[in-house]
């Protein structure tokens, strides 16, 4: 009989650390925002920020080792610390954004802080998942703490509506994937990863309840990702959150979301791809093409940013339609990393301005920026060309390398359709070009010296998207290496990107 | 290598570009801009006199990994295609600044100069590039400052010009990316390895259905830019909209950028699938020739009148290109630098004439000999040269152009319609210059005006002794052209011989062969 036997549980706390000091740095955050007041809340983000950055320096040490903890429960790969830099990064840049946010709008800065750090945790998680419960537990981790971030303007409607919204349709979602999940189980008998890999190469492939579980699941990650038909919530819950949250949302919830997604589909479901590609040929077009056409209509630019996000899963479902292909994989981190970057600035240019007089988040409030604010329009062209695909910037890069990945697969019509659907992007984000540099406008931008946190994320913003534009070898390197650490066989040669 | 003169031709512009936004009093920053405009024309100039005439191939070559698991390089060279189209745009850049600073864009100069010198950045970037990732992405990167300079010193419809105008050509240029993409792919099951550069692309084993697919998307890019009918529809609006420096250099250069890539990528990449197109490209350059010239004669305004005159003289490149013999193309790189000089300098003459009177309108004019006789007397010649006539550069192109196509191609008619077209030309110019040049003085704000000032005159005598020379001595710029178009339709002619079975006859024979029938 097999009996629980404690001393087989590989307590190696190494590769917990990150996770340790994020969690620890949550707790620590509201435990001292009890003995202070809103107002002297901007303490407590730079608490966030230390633990934060301690967190980054710990994941560091994690590179390289490839190992499972906690009997397979966690995965410390190259891959997880990939996806954990980005998230840390990410959550840093999303608390740099909001000192300033939370101290004018009077929120409280403790419970702000503290969710932002549990929702990290749980982001983290969801990337150093070896199997489908811990799976579960980050995304409900992370989901719990977004859906009260969403709400956090209590006072405000449109908030409280975008906090509704996203957890019912949120909740609804997490059961579809755990029902998944318990489908995957009953057809495999375990919920670790490794193991469902070995079960499905050994021939479980056809198994209906194996198959019905994948499409669970896939709705699930669908759901969290904002691929059409499940996007529903995203357009109203992006524009009624608090603007840092709604880049936080936009880049750190979609990077985890995919980060379990990629996991679970490209790597350990990867012998059974001949089964699920199509669907996600599918899904890549609907996401890409509502995504892209209705943010061609949008006049709010939260919202528009919204349907571009939903756009640019898009275009990562396009490289995992590509699954068979051995350069998908680092190809899609390579992409996300990319919109990591386009996608942080752009919102936190949206924050920058939402605080100018008279504007409405309106697109058209934007007009005139580049006479008086030159630094801030040309940040944000910045941004929008890369979002839009234009090299020599990060976001063509991406593309680049995702769209040869489709080709290397023979999805050469997919690759077509995302090609065309670049183009009517071009549309929506040259827009806002267009008002901040050829239309005649009167916004008026406090001086952004007196926010440096905001300023300092804007330019690393710029420099990741340019850097990694113009220099993409090193972090394509690392995006393979991550990725097939993930899949546990050596690095492949990028060379094997193309057909 | 060739040392780092590319380099510094190439990125000298972006340094200037930089340099130009630390400046803030205005003249200060037109005397940079123009002093950084004029080093590339210096560099291209003496690359011209130190380019080997005898050597069809790649001189100045610069070679570096850039992206190398990729096989991306950073790899540029110049022959006898490019040569000239590099001077091209060094001029005309360096007229452009020369003359916005003289009063015609008042509105933030530090900018206006800073896309310039940005746009000249992928221009010549785009001309050098013989790595195919590296062309895409200066060839993006100037559609980038095109578009702003368009849409911030613009006039009228100015947004909706800039639309139409980047979406047409990010379509064309999206889809050649897919077909670049598909091509390396193929390249590398042969190849064994990946590799962006375009030389050893050139022997990609690829079936029929691939190659003409490759070539449609190559093609569309391509024919987009030149514009093409029936994709011209985006160049009116752009042309008519733009500020004046603006038109220049979009006619000047950048449409050439179109038929460049013909010449330079569409053509010898997949040479059979170019030449089964031959017929319809030949029917759309004639098509183009006779439409534009029929569109221009009835246009009420002079500068949508010469754009249209660039949709006509573009499809006579096309005409020349596609003849695909020496004279033909030869004639067709000729002429695109003749179209250069005298569309460039009719687009600057009519932002003269517009600075003066806010308005383009032919009927607002009449008897301006008699007020402005300098300006009048530029007018013609620069006319004169867009007309053809003979012991003017527009005359020799299109005499090659047509006479390529009548002994090269068995489609001899086309070059008759195609005549028909530089007659149509020769009407509306003339006609268009009797209506605002001679005749009485209908309007009275027309008798006051002035005449060209030093600086005007200073930015048009360039292009008039160019005319000049090139009109009654081609040899030294079609000496140069030779080699590299020679080393062109060999592959071209070689790929044909395969296609007939007859692999005795080499494709360079062949070359000789029509070379000895001149």
């Amino acid at each position: 009989m097999n009996v629980f036997n404690p001393s087989s549980i590989n307590f190696a706390w190494l590769p917990i650390l990150p996770l340790v000091a994020v969690a620890g740095g949550a707790i620590a955050v509201l435990l001292v925002g009890v003995r202070l007041q809103d107002e002297e809340s901007e303490g407590l983000g730079f608490l966030a920020l230390v633990s934060l950055l301690a967190a980054f320096i710990l994941t560091l040490f994690t590179l390289g080792q490839n190992t499972l903890a906690f009997g397979g429960a966690l995965a410390t790969d190259d891959y997880s610390a990939f996806f954990e830099l980005i998230i840390i990064a990410v959550a840093a840049l999303t608390v740099g954004m909001s000192l300033q946010y939370v101290a004018d709008a009077a929120l409280a800065g403790a419970e702000f802080y503290g969710l932002v750090l549990f929702a990290a945790f749980g982001m983290m998680l969801m990337a150093a998942a070896g199997d489908l419960i811990i799976i579960f537990l980050g995304l409900e981790t992370m989901s719990i703490a977004v859906y009260a971030l969403a709400g956090f303007e209590r006072r405000d409607p449109r908030s409280n509506e975008a906090a509704i919204k996203y957890f019912l349709l949120g909740a609804f979602s997490t059961g579809f994937l755990l029902y998944g999940i318990a489908l995957v189980y009953g057809a495999t008998g375990t919920i670790r990863l490794e193991p469902i890999r070995a079960a499905l190469t050994s021939g479980l492939a056809a198994n209906p309840l194996l198959l019905l579980g994948l499409g669970m699941m896939l709705i699930g990650f669908g759901f969290k990702v904002a691929a059409v038909p499940f996007h529903m919530w995203t357009p109203d819950a992006y524009e009624g959150a608090p603007t840092p949250v709604t880049a936080f949302m936009a880049v750190g919830v979609k990077l985890a979301a995919f980060a379990g997604f990629l996991r679970i589909f490209l790597v350990h479901l990867g012998p059974v791809s001949a089964r699920w590609t199509m669907v996600l040929w599918v899904l890549a077009v609907l996401t890409m093409t509502i995504g892209n056409v209705n943010a061609l209509v949008q006049t709010s630019i939260k919202r528009m940013l919204a349907y571009s996000a939903i756009a640019h899963a898009g275009y990562v479902m396009v490289g995992m339609a590509a699954a068979p292909a051995p350069s998908a994989g680092g190809a899609i981190l390579y992409y996300l990393l990319g919109y990591a970057f386009a996608s942080l600035g752009a919102f936190a240019l949206v924050i920058a301005l939402e605080r100018a007089r008279e504007t409405h988040g309106l697109i058209a409030d934007y007009r005139g920026l580049a006479r008086t604010n030159p630094g801030l329009a040309a940040a944000m062209a910045l941004f929008m060309l890369s979002l839009a695909g234009v090299p020599p910037l990060a976001g063509f890069v991406g593309k680049f390398y995702v769209f040869s990945a489709a080709l290397s697969s023979g999805l050469v019509w997919l690759v077509i359709i995302a090609v065309l659907n670049s183009v009517i992007s071009a549309y929506y984000y040259i827009g806002v070009i267009v008002a901040m540099y050829m239309q005649e406008g009167r916004i008026e931008v406090e001086q952004m010296s007196a926010r440096p946190a905001l300023l300092i994320s804007i330019a690393v913003a710029v420099a990741g998207t340019v850097i990694i534009g113009i220099f993409p070898q090193p972090p394509m390197n690392a995006s393979v290496n991550a990725f097939a650490s993930a899949v546990g066989r050596p690095a492949i040669h990028a060379t094997a990107l193309l057909p | 290598m060739g040392g780092i003169w590319l380099t510094a031709l190439t990125f000298v512009p972006l340094l200037g570009a930089f340099a130009v936004l630390m400046q803030t009093e205005d003249r200060a920053i037109w005397r940079s801009a123009f002093v950084f405009s004029l080093i590339p024309l210096l560099i291209s100039l003496y690359l011209f006199a130190a380019f080997d005439p005898h050597d069809g191939g790649y001189q100045f070559v610069e070679a570096y990994g850039w992206i190398p698991q990729f096989g991306i390089s950073y790899h540029l060279g110049m022959d006898g295609i490019s040569l000239f189209l590099v001077i091209l745009t060094a001029i005309l850049i360096s007229l452009s600044i020369l003359y916005s600073g003289g009063g015609d864009i008042e509105m933030r100069p530090r900018e206006f100069c800073f896309f310039i010198l940005l746009l000249e950045t992928g221009l010549l970037g785009a001309l050098l590039a013989v790595d195919l990732f590296l062309f895409y992405v200066f060839w993006e990167v100037m559609l980038v400052p095109m578009y702003f300079l368009i849409g911030i010193w613009g006039h009228g419809r100015k947004i909706y010009a800039t639309f139409k105008f980047v979406l047409f050509t990010m379509l064309g240029s999206l889809l050649m990316l897919v077909a670049i993409l598909y091509l390396v792919g193929a390249a590398r099951a042969h190849l064994g390895y990946l590799t962006f550069d375009l030389p050893q692309l050139y022997h990609v084993p690829l079936t029929r259905t691939e190659a003409r697919w490759l070539f449609a998307g190559f093609a569309i890019a391509f024919a987009i830019k030149v514009p093409m009918w029936p994709v011209h529809t985006w160049l009116p609006d752009a042309h008519t909209e733009a500020p004046t420096a603006g038109s220049v250099i979009l006619a000047g250069v950048m449409l050439k950028m179109g038929t460049y890539g013909f010449l330079r990528f569409a053509i010898p990449l997949f040479p059979e699938a170019a030449i089964e197109a031959t017929p319809l490209f030949m029917a759309l350059a004639v098509i183009g020739i006779i439409y534009g010239a029929l569109v221009a004669m009835v246009q009420p305004d002079l500068k949508r009148l010469v754009a249209y005159s660039s949709v006509s003289h573009l499809g006579f490149v096309m005409l020349g290109i596609f003849a695909l013999d020496p004279q033909g193309v030869e004639g067709a790189i000729y002429q695109m630098l003749n179209h250069g000089l005298s569309t460039g300098g009719l687009f600057l003459l009519v932002g003269m004439i517009y600075l003066r009177r806010h308005t383009r309108e032919i009927s607002e004019f009449g008897g301006l000999w008699k007020s402005v006789p300098v300006y009048a007397a530029i007018f013609m010649v620069v006319m004169l040269s867009s007309i053809g006539l003979p012991g003017l550069n527009g005359f020799v192109g299109e005499f090659l152009i047509l006479l390529g196509t009548f002994l090269g191609t068995a489609w001899w008619w086309f070059a008759a319609i195609a005549v028909a077209g530089i007659i149509l030309g020769a009407l509306y110019m003339l006609y268009a210059y009797e209506r605002v040049m001679w005749g009485p003085i209908t309007k009275a704000v027309n008798e006051g005006l002035p005449d060209l000032n030093r600086r005007e005159v200073a930015v048009m005598v360039p292009l008039i002794v160019l005319m000049v020379l090139m009109g009654l001595y081609p040899r030294p710029l079609l000496s140069r052209m030779e080699p590299s178009v020679t080393v062109l339709l060999s592959r071209v002619h070689a790929a044909e011989a395969q296609d007939n079975r007859s692999p005795q006859k080499t494709g360079l024979q062949l070359a000789a062969h029509s070379r000895s029938q001149r």
